[in-house]
């Protein structure tokens, strides 16, 4: 098949960025969207263009590195799908698709389609953990765990830190990341100790990082390739509003 | 070169013990004065980097994806083994002992693998405590399955995510260390280089892959924690930024590689469905117990429609020559076959490189739901690659490459023939031998970030005492400078063809001929056509823009340079190997019936190559396994 693609080019994080346009013909459908910009790449440098940089590295949807904003989505037009697993069979001979990074004040640009969203790490570093030293941990079976309460909380761990939550938000809030990780870790009995501490303090980091409020538009659940709940984040403010208040009487 | 395994005295449920009472500690308000380099964040580096950590060493952490949490560990589906015997079912550390070394063909290392059994059961409970969600039970605790090569259920599971809940757990740990500063993390950056100063490890230099900066970093130790070098096929089950560079890097500064040719093909892949492809997607082994492999009997029937072949006209291979492990062969067993079906031009799909998995009889012995409750993922992931579904038709798979048994060797204490440099997870080559069982690598890298490496480095740290040595020092520049060279070397690249080209190229030339099968005249002929490959190369990549800023195709030409080199050695290594075991099967050497013949008498020992100068043969040393405690047995699974 053959494609127009209008794709996002941007020198650095302080170059203004434009699109520039492509024709790519030759595209078979069995290919993956990342395969497709491959190929792209090699007529680039083959025309004496510098080609086209994005992020990616498993391309089998779990690593969370690949990224994209297609035709105004988070990883393209699938549901529950990464770009990496989006195949060109999802799109027709001759259709124009617009390439963009995912867009957040908190995700700075790189280059072209790469942002950096160490600001993920740093929520996790606030408190997305359980204090346990290596070597400390008592026998695996010493404490039972409701297979429901374990089955939800590896549904929030799932997560695999996209940013297609925040880049489909229009407050850019990176409210459905952190309460996956605080809903996967309160959950569990072992995360019970340090539940309001990490909520705290996640959340202060999150604020800190520049992403904007949650507002409940949902579209961040809906653009998610693991299908994190929105249930989550609802959790998260009880827990969040509950250990305010025993901060404050403790 | 010096291959003392510095393996303990005593018996082998004793070893460790032994070990960790004879070796020196460091004390504890010491500890701060000693900085260690750990490269990688997978399950291997994240572990270790999180673990000495928290015993007070300063630590340097180095990934080239922007997070550490995206290792490719991520990607490990089936499970990890714990020899907990929680299913009662006569499980031991003894037992996983046995499997493991009689799954890697008589290859590995006794008490290494014994020690490894051992710590098996701290990792699961070491996860538990992080907030691993494994699998439960209704009552409440946890769950197992059974794995490929083992006949008790051993293995905990995630889902089919049990290597991103364990790396999200190492890197919850490590994420920990990184707000306490204990670790400083760098992202982005890629070891090119490796410092050695008077024969001791001291360093390392690194490219800012965002910035281009080249730097030099000093340390007590370095650990090299980078992983398989599976994608030197070009297509693997590994990610694509997967490399060689930082292992082949400590080799050629002196660090022995043992056994590059030990790789390991899983049978079920989804096949290669056509030039663009760009890596290749495993299919969970687990597919094997309800799914039938079978080709047709007929060549002409290649090209219909599966649904339309009649039972009498379908071979199902592996239940016809493995009566009694059927579609439950194990890896490499399977793989030989599935290839021999295609080769005699019965395979099936695109380019006659298939064979059928088959469904049909599972869903109506179970009906279709059972088969979508167990399975629902793959068979989604399966029909968003191939545009097919599953249900209604077989699924076509393929062998392709996925994990590699080789890696540097390293002796008891997980230490390289360079002191100072020790190499954890699947950059060592240390418990799989030949071969490795399903859900045993997890379970050592695990083993070697929290457990080994630990007490290990600290042993060798209260020997050598602290000495960090300035960045500045001529040593360390002189390395420097070479890496320098060769990046300017790179950026000044003008020719015409893509490092992707080449990367595909030699992809080729080692999948036709040290892939599945391999033999002498084959592997003669790759060694050629690898080094006319690298004249090529450096004759007429194209590397276009600047080394001072992002740029992926330096980075790619970077690695494929070396996986260049590598290929040449790996290839070496399995025409040296006459012999045929585990994942390495050369054709002269089977029985009438194609099975694989080893030959202990010469080749019971792990091939260790020491680097010798650019363009010069590689030298060959051996280090000889000795079998106490098992008796060499023919594997068999007839
Ligand atoms: C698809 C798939 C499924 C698997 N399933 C299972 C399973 O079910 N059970 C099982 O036991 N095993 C499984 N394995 C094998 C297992 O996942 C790996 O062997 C193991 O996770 C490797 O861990 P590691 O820490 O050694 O390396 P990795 O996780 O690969 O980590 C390597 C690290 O090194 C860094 N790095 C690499 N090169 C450089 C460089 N030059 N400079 C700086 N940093 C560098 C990377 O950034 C990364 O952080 C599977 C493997 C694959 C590919
Ligand atoms: S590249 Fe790993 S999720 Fe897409």
């Amino acid at each position: 098949m053959k494609l127009i693609l209008r794709v996002w080019r941007q020198d650095g994080a302080e170059d203004e960025g434009r699109f520039e346009t492509h024709q790519l013909d030759g595209v078979s459908e069995d290919s993956s969207f990342l395969e497709m910009l491959d190929q792209l790449n090699e007529q680039l440098l083959e025309e004496g263009t510098e080609p086209i940089l994005f992020d990616h590295d498993c391309r089998e949807g779990i690593c969370g590195t690949c990224s994209l904003t297609i035709n105004g989505l988070a990883h393209g037009p699938e549901d529950s799908t990464t770009t990496c697993q989006l195949h060109m069979r999802k799109f027709s001979d001759g259709e124009t698709v617009t390439i963009e990074p995912f867009r957040a004040r908190a995700f700075p640009i790189v280059r072209d389609l790469v942002v950096d969203r160490s600001a993920f790490d740093r929520i996790t570093q606030a408190g997305g953990y359980i204090t346990v030293r290596t070597g400390s941990a008592p026998d695996g079976n010493a404490i039972p765990v409701p297979k429901d309460d374990s089955d939800k909380a590896m549904d929030a761990a799932a997560c695999i830190g996209c940013g297609a939550c925040v880049a489909s938000c229009k407050n850019a809030s990176a409210m459905l990341f952190t309460s996956a990780k605080a809903g996967h870790l309160n959950l569990l009995p072992q995360g019970k100790a340090e539940k309001d501490k990490r909520v705290l303090a996640m959340v202060e980091e999150m604020d800190n990082s520049g992403f904007g409020n949650c507002r409940n538009y949902g579209e961040c659940s809906a653009a998610c390739p693991k299908d994190i709940s929105l249930d989550y984040i609802a959790k998260l403010n009880r827990d969040h509003a509950a250990a305010k208040v025993r901060k404050i009487f403790t | 070169m010096n291959l003392d395994s510095k393996i303990p005295e005593g018996p082998l449920s004793d070893k460790w013990d032994n070990h960790r009472f004879s070796s020196k500690l460091v004390n504890p308000a010491n500890k701060r004065k000693y900085r260690v380099i750990v490269v990688g964040s997978g399950l291997a580096g994240g572990s270790a980097a999180a673990t000495l950590a928290e015993l007070g060493y300063n630590v340097d952490c180095f990934c080239y994806q922007d997070s550490p949490r995206r290792a490719h560990s991520i990607a490990a589906q089936g499970g990890i083994n714990g020899a907990k015997n929680y299913q009662n079912d006569g499980d031991s550390i003894h037992r996983l002992f046995y499997d493991t070394v009689k799954g890697g063909d008589f290859r590995s290392r006794e008490a290494n693998v014994y020690r490894l059994a051992q710590v098996s059961t701290n990792i699961i409970d070491q996860c538990v405590a992080q907030g691993v969600p494994f699998a439960r039970e209704y009552g409440g605790l946890l769950a197992n399955r059974s794995f490929g090569g083992a006949q008790v259920s051993r293995t905990f599971y995630a889902r089919g995510q049990t290597g991103q809940q364990l790396l999200l757990g190492a890197y919850s740990a490590l994420s920990r260390q990184i707000s306490t500063g204990q670790v400083k993390m760098h992202t982005r950056h890629e070891m090119l280089d490796l410092v050695v100063v008077d024969g001791h490890a001291k360093g390392i230099i690194t490219r800012n892959l965002a910035t281009g900066e080249t730097k030099a970093w000093t340390a007590d130790a370095v650990l090299l924690c980078t992983g398989g070098y599976g994608n030197v096929y070009y297509l693997s089950t590994n990610a694509i930024g997967c490399n060689v560079t930082a292992t082949y890097r400590a080799y050629r500064r002196g660090a022995g590689f043992a056994n590059p040719c030990f790789t390991q093909i899983h049978p079920t892949c989804i096949p290669v469905a056509g030039d663009h492809q760009s890596k290749l997607t495993l299919m969970s082994e687990s597919l094997r117990n309800d799914g039938r492999v079978w080709v047709p009997k007929k060549a002409e029937d290649c090209g219909k429609n599966p649904n339309d072949i009649p039972e009498a006209d379908r071979d199902y291979y592996l239940e016809r020559k493995y009566p009694s492990f059927g579609n439950l062969a194990p890896r490499d067993i399977s793989s030989r076959s599935a290839k021999e079906a295609c080769d005699e031009g019965r395979g099936v799909g695109p380019g006659g490189r298939g064979v059928y998995l088959d469904f049909a009889d599972a869903i109506s012995r179970l009906g279709e739901s059972v088969i979508r409750e167990r399975y629902g993922n793959l068979f989604q992931m399966y029909e968003r690659i191939t545009g097919e579904n599953a249900y209604q038709r077989p699924m076509r798979i393929y062998p392709a490459i996925h994990y590699t048994m080789g890696g540097l060797w390293v002796d008891y204490n997980l230490m390289t023939t360079i002191p100072g440099c020790f190499a954890l997870g699947e950059a060592n080559f240390s418990d799989h031998g030949a071969n490795r069982l399903g859900a045993s690598a997890l379970m050592q890298g695990l083993s070697d970030g929290y457990f080994v490496a630990p007490y290990t480095i600290g042993n060798y740290l209260a020997n050598s005492g602290a000495g960090t040595i300035s960045p500045d020092s001529p040593e360390v520049k002189e390395v420097m400078e070479s890496v320098r060279e060769r990046v300017d070397q790179l950026t000044s690249s003008n020719g015409n063809r893509s490092a992707r080209s080449y990367h595909k190229q030699l992809g080729q030339i080692m999948w036709e001929y040290a892939g599945m099968a391999r033999n002498a005249p084959g592997l003669e002929k790759a060694i050629g056509e690898i080094q006319e490959l690298r004249d090529d190369f450096n004759k007429n990549l194209l590397v276009p823009g600047t080394g001072s800023n992002l740029n992926a195709e330096l980075e790619r030409a970077g690695r494929v340079r070396d996986f260049i080199d590598f290929g040449e050695l790996l290839c070496r290594d399995a025409l040296e190997r006459k012999e045929s075991c585990g994942g390495h099967f050369r054709e002269e050497y089977q029985t009438e019936d194609g099975e694989a013949t080893r030959d202990d008498e010469n080749f019971a020992h792990a091939a260790v190559w020491e680097y010798k100068g650019e363009g010069k043969t590689p030298a060959r040393h051996k280090e000889e396994l000795k079998y106490d405690n098992v008796k060499l047995a023919v594997r068999s699974y007839k």
